[in-house]
């Protein structure tokens, strides 16, 4: 198959200044995967969401991943375009890179295995690092098998390095975290987005697939907050082939959860957990 | 109320014996609410005992030469495609390698979901007047300490001994366990790890029935007649 990248011969480049004729000529190429810079100009512009707001605007290939740190009060839309992407991520807090994504934590806390609208995601640190605010996939997420490994890869499709088109979800949130400053100790299980997985009374992981195109999920920063996503197959995907598309990224200025959101209060292990956010921001002098 | 904060010695305690035989390579107790950690060499087995029955070992596993490749609870479920350990299942590295292989176990199936009990996440579970109860957390920190590991390498962990089921509708959490005094499960190192078990302080919710006990560790060398 070939896929338009933008690129490829088209013009002589022999010489410097045609080199730099076509290096130029090649700007303004409108591919499926890139970033929309300013982000206000995206032309995917969620509904409802004032462009001028906008702080991040990515089309992120399948496989592939993104990163950024952002402010709290920022709401982070991941959509899944084809009904093929699994965004899987990881969150650091960007006050202390030594507080991360717990997944157990996630779990254990609100006593929920399952991810869906309302689910706070908490650092190991008794803290909320984001929250589920939205979420049209209708629980179709997983946090029990986290991203495919290049050794899981190569044994299933041949390859799994970043480069190849089977890339393994660890290789790539490698990449974003190094980026992000971060070390590869610095990656902890991660949680999946658009692809689900149940357990059956027996333990066995079922797999229940996709909420299908167009499914999105929203998360609040609920404080300053680095965010590694990779979009690749997830690790239980029963598809033959390595299946993946494009995961939509937009960003903007909102606000943190307040105990007038449900989910503040929506059981007592969650209040605290808020609580303990506010007044580690507080004592940082953040609001 | 009262609570007690462990139980060292008991009549009903059963230090139990290796459930791989061999010859004795390491035999050590870790004391109630204490860490614990050492290399165990590839193709060594470790026992761990439940001496005094219900008590929560939480294990974090490394490899011995390159701390960065560590259990990874999600690598493990994946590649057996269920959520509890039981005899066989393969603890699977963050690279999607084998670590450590369980050759033996005495309870119907051991936990990975629930992770370790900290100071902080008691406030978040149990209120925060039990922010200063001593937490599993904090022995990783120190026993991991001693190994140049750090807070960024703390990930989710083996709960030896517990019981977390998940309910059809994804309710989970930790009930009390189906381990007795003397039960045991086997590691096999599959190669040089570098074995972290906290013995669980937590006496609020029932991990430890309430009553933190000591742990066996044996680690045999099969391949050497005891």
């Amino acid at each position: 198959m070939t896929q338009d990248l933008g690129a490829g011969r088209r013009a002589s480049t022999a010489t410097l200044a045609q080199a730099r004729d076509d290096a130029r000529g090649r700007a303004d190429t409108a591919v499926e995967a890139m970033p929309y810079l300013p982000p206000s100009s995206s032309p995917y512009a969620p509904e409802g969401v004032d462009p001028g707001t906008l702080v991040w605007a990515e089309t992120v290939g399948g496989p592939g991943y993104t990163h950024a740190t952002v402010a709290r009060g920022t709401r982070i839309r991941l959509e899944d375009v084809t009904g093929d992407a699994c965004a899987h991520v990881v969150l650091h807090s960007a006050l202390n890179r030594g507080e991360r994504l717990n997944v157990a934590d996630t779990q254990k806390i609100p006593w929920q295995a399952y991810l869906g609208q309302g689910h706070p995601l908490l650092s190991g640190d008794g803290r909320v690092l984001a929250t589920v605010v939205a979420d049209t996939a209708e629980g179709h997420h997983d946090a029990f098998c986290g991203v495919t490994t290049l050794a899981g890869n190569a044994a299933r499709y041949g390859a799994g390095e970043a480069h190849a088109a089977t890339a393994a979800g660890r290789e790539l949130l490698l990449l974003a975290a190094a980026k992000e400053g971060l070390e590869p100790r610095d990656l902890p299980p991660s949680v999946s987005f658009f692809k689900g997985v149940r357990v059956a009374p027996t333990g066995a992981l079922e797999w229940t697939g996709a909420a299908g195109p167009g499914a999105s999920i929203d998360l609040v920063a609920e404080m300053p907050l680095t965010i590694l996503i990779a979009n690749a197959a997830h690790p239980l995907d029963p598809a033959e082939g390595y299946r993946s598309g494009p995961l939509r990224v937009h960003a903007w200025a909102a606000a943190a959860s307040a105990p007038s959101d449900p989910w503040w209060s929506a059981t007592p292990e969650r209040t605290r957990a808020y609580l303990n956010t506010q007044q580690h921001l507080l004592a940082r002098g953040i609001r | 109320m009262t609570v007690t904060w462990a139980t060292h010695e008991a009549d009903y305690f059963d230090r139990s014996e290796p459930l791989v035989p061999g010859a004795v390579v390491l035999d050590e107790e870790i004391a109630p609410r204490a860490g614990w950690s050492a290399v165990v060499r590839a193709g060594h087995v470790l026992t761990l005992v439940d001496v005094g029955g219900n008590q929560s070992g939480d294990c974090l596993i490394f490899d011995a030469a390159d701390h960065d490749e560590r259990y990874s609870v999600q690598s493990t479920l994946a590649a057996q495609r269920n959520a509890y350990l039981v005899e066989g299942s393969v603890l699977m590295s963050n690279e999607g390698h084998p670590l450590m292989t369980i050759v033996g176990n005495e309870v119907e199936r051991q936990d990975t979901i629930g992770g370790a009990c900290s100071k902080e996440s008691n406030t978040l579970r149990y209120g925060h007047h039990t922010l200063f109860h001593h937490a599993c957390r904090e022995n990783f920190l120190l026993e991991g300490a001693q190994h140049g590991l750090g807070p960024r390498d703390l990930v989710s962990n083996i709960n030896w001994f517990m019981n977390v089921p998940v309910e059809a509708d994804g309710t989970l959490g930790i009930v009390d366990g189906m381990s007795a005094p003397g039960k045991r499960v086997a590691l096999r190192a599959e190669r040089d790890v570098l074995v972290v078990i906290s013995n669980c302080p937590q006496v609020n919710n029932p991990c430890n029935d309430f009553n933190p006990t000591p742990l066996r560790v044996v680690v045999t060398d099969p391949g050497v007649a005891a």
